[in-house]
């Protein structure tokens, strides 16, 4: 186990739990791409305009996987049902690696 | 910046594929180090933070956006190479289910926002955490100031990637100055998101914070040594 770290200055009075942290974390993910997304700029990226005014944008191929239904956050649920793949897959791949490297080093933590 | 196919020749797509894979390699590696009862279940959660804020292009000026990067607020929150583990997921799903950033573009896309944002990100921040007092209320403002710089650096070494393998044939030197000008702005907006996520993790638990904890471990023994003292 890691080293106990107590904050000495303004320690707040009571502790917020880690599993609330998570789910604070959790729930403004899926606030900002289930809902502020509907209110994103639309106009093209930096890279897309800058290929744009050197006229280099139709350069660009078209998509392989454009066929998804999501392709280009389509829909009401895209952005739902991104954060909560990224969630599971970028969550099951460190689950995974310190798993494995916690046994890989004989369980010294 | 997702690059679309077609941008880079494909031999510069196959070098980026090879350096991106490298780097996701070694950040397997280092990642291990990184994730412990803390970062751990933090990990995914960041990814996943990461890409909800990729959705949010903000305007700056005439009629082109941007929208975070998250190289150095991922860094910073769960350690550097578990960050290019995170970015990694995130730019593999935009491109294989929201058609967002090339297939063969992906090495590119991991390499420039990913692992360029992370290295300067994390580089910044920790040059920042040497030569700055060891307070934890500026961590959150060391971080904004490695995620203003790792936007223009993302967007000059694609100017770089685009000098050896861009299919097109324009002035280097009018690509370079238009991508850092728009990027620096955007720059701008992720120093403020990056400023905002990290003063409030830091607010209600620092030691959730990867990049806090060297400040936390030096005040605890400051602390002590001032009791001793007082006492």
């Amino acid at each position: 186990m890691s080293a106990p770290v107590e904050t000495g200055e303004r320690t707040p009075s009571r502790r917020v739990t880690l599993p609330r942290v998570l789910v604070a974390i959790l729930l403004v993910a899926l606030f900002l791409a289930g809902f502020v997304s509907r209110y994103a700029d639309s106009s093209p990226d930096g890279l897309e305009k800058t290929a744009e005014k050197l006229g280099f944008a139709d350069t660009a191929g078209p998509h392989h996987t454009s066929g998804s239904p999501f392709a280009d956050y389509a829909g009401p649920w895209a952005g739902i049902v991104g954060v909560l793949v990224v969630l599971v897959v970028a969550g099951a791949l460190t689950w995974l690696l310190r798993h494995r490297g916690a046994s890989a080093a004989g369980g010294a933590d | 910046m997702h690059v679309p196919d077609g941008f880079l020749d494909a031999p510069t797509s196959i070098a980026t594929g090879v350096v991106a894979g490298a780097a996701v390699l070694v950040s397997l590696k280092g990642a291990r180090r990184e994730l412990d009862d803390r970062t751990a279940p933090l990990a995914g959660l960041v990814a996943a933070f990461v890409f909800a804020t990729q959705m949010l292009n903000f305007p700056v000026g005439a009629g082109t956006s941007g929208h975070l990067l998250g190289g150095a607020i991922a860094a910073v929150l769960v350690g550097p190479f578990t960050a290019v583990l995170c970015l990694s997921t995130v730019f593999l799903v935009q491109c294989l289910l929201f058609a967002d950033g090339g297939i063969t573009a992906l090495g590119t896309n991991i390499l420039l926002m990913g692992v360029t944002t992370v290295v300067v990100g994390w580089c910044t921040f920790r040059a920042l955490q040497t030569v700055m007092p060891r307070r934890i209320s500026l961590v959150p403002l060391q971080a904004a100031i490695g995620a203003l710089l790792s936007v223009p650096v993302a967007a000059l070494l694609f100017v770089g990637l685009y000098a050896v393998g861009g299919v097109a044939d324009i002035p280097l030197d009018t690509l370079a100055t238009t991508m850092l000008g728009v990027h620096v702005l955007i720059g701008i907006g992720e120093a403020v998101i990056t400023f905002l996520a990290v003063s409030a993790i830091v607010s209600v638990r620092p030691d959730l914070v990867y990049g806090a904890r060297r400040v936390l471990a030096k005040r605890d023994l400051q602390i002590r040594t001032g009791d001793e003292v007082a006492a």
